[in-house]
């Protein structure tokens, strides 16, 4: 063969060969509302589909930059996307291997003086070939404390993104106020961002929609009475302290099943594979959420 | 004197793609790679000092490099060498071993011999710089 560019090139058919498009349909599939999130990733997934047809017909082109801060409330997908985000790079070729190291401030900052650059280096020799989420990343950077070995980290983290563009890519996540905060006091970490992704609060019927998957995949069924109940507890779960989205809805199911493994326990009696699979309308209804949250939070409020 | 030990002893000195290959080899088995350096390369010295811990976890051969880099900016002519450790139960060994770096000249090993126990002969070596 020879080694001649190509002339033209099928964007279509690389999009199919490339394997985009299962990551895509996967995402589309397989995660429940955040619209602006799927289409900011269509969009770079076209971009880097795009940059890399221009490569390979030989026009100039440069590695784009692709760390990326996911902004959000928690429980909204950060991490999972974040995991797809990889597995998406890794198919347009953008990172070698395309595995998720995932840290906090601990895995980066050190307790002494010395001890915050070689626990950097180690956690980014890790992340070569892949891509580095940094969880709550607004921790890297105390204002209160100059001598905060978080610096370090940050400078580090600086030098590895400009320096070793084609080796890793790092996404930062956090809550998009202290994000922001962050990002006004670390002006290198902006510049160096190209993609700024924010990931909205799910609506009630999202919330909904991600229980039924939930309870699907685990092989549960509610009844009718216990679908809305569930409706009317994540109603009432919303506007309570610490909602945390679709991982505030995990919990609450958790703990249903554990009052309906309580219920049955206590019934005792020959039970069949539909019993043990039903949640019933009384072991969401026993939550604390119908009576106002948590004790010490009522209490709280009423001071 | 060019001094060889460990694997590709009988080849040229890799370049760092083919040293990065064989990390890539290694990384795929699951091998930890830990970096090593001295500037005595007797064959008697097999305990060389460690450049940082050994790296476990890897998955790119990149990030081993990024050290071999540091190591060559630190000791720029030493010997350095990289031990590819198996943690496999049952090896749990140094299953590869190859030079990645030597001196711009480098020591020369010399025989001596001597007599010992009336017309009894010993031989060692030793290094001359």
């Amino acid at each position: 063969m020879q080694a001649d560019a190509p002339k033209t090139i099928n964007l279509h058919a690389e999009y199919e060969a490339s394997g985009a498009k299962e990551v895509l349909d996967e995402l589309d599939n397989e995660l429940i509302g955040l619209a602006p999130v799927k289409e900011r990733i269509r969009e770079t997934a076209a971009l880097l589909l795009v940059d890399r047809a221009r490569k390979t017909l030989g026009l100039a082109h440069q590695t784009p930059t692709l760390h990326m801060s996911f902004t959000g409330n928690p429980g909204t997908g950060k991490t999972t996307v974040a995991l797809k985000m990889a597995g998406l790079l890794h198919r347009l070729g953008y990172v070698r291997k395309g595995h998720l190291v995932s840290v906090t401030r601990d895995d980066l900052v050190g307790q002494y003086i010395g001890h915050t650059a070689p626990k950097t280096k180690e956690v980014l020799k890790k992340a070569m070939g892949g891509v580095l989420f940094i969880d709550e990343a607004y921790y890297l950077y105390r204002p209160d404390n100059e001598r905060d070995y978080g610096q370090e980290a940050i400078e580090i983290l600086l030098q590895i993104m400009e320096n070793n563009r084609d080796d890793l890519v790092v996404i930062l996540a956090g809550y998009a106020d202290r994000m922001d905060l962050f990002f006004q006091s670390n002006p290198g970490f902006r510049s160096r961002i190209a993609h700024h992704i924010e990931f909205p609060n799910y609506t009630s019927s999202e919330l909904h929609h991600i229980a039924s998957h939930m309870l699907t995949d685990q092989h549960y069924t509610l009844t009718e009475g216990a679908k809305a109940a569930l409706a009317e507890y994540i109603e009432l779960r919303r506007n309570q302290p610490h909602f945390a989205n679709a991982r505030s809805i995990r919990n609450a199911l958790d703990r249903a099943r554990l009052r309906q493994a309580n219920r049955l326990f206590t019934e005792g009696g020959i039970i069949d594979a539909a019993t043990l699979s039903t949640i019933e309308e009384s072991d969401i209804r026993a939550s604390r959420v119908f009576r106002g949250g948590l004790d010490s939070e009522r209490k709280g409020d009423s001071e | 004197m060019r001094i060889t030990q460990g694997c590709f002893s009988f080849l040229p000195d890799l370049t760092d793609e083919q040293i990065s290959k064989q990390v890539e080899y290694c990384l795929s088995r699951g091998w930890a790679i830990g970096v090593e350096y001295t500037d005595d390369p007797h064959p008697r010295n097999t305990f060389w000092e460690m450049f940082g811990n050994p790296m476990f976890d890897l998955k790119d051969p990149k990030g081993v490099m990024i050290e071999l880099d540091a190591c060559r900016k630190q000791f720029p002519d030493h010997y350095i060498r990289f031990n590819a450790f198996d943690s496999t139960r049952g090896f749990e060994t140094v299953t590869m071993s190859f030079i990645v770096n030597r001196p711009k000249v480098e020591p020369t090993l010399r025989m001596e011999r001597m007599e010992v126990d009336g017309r009894s002969v010993r031989y060692t070596h030793y290094t001359v710089r």
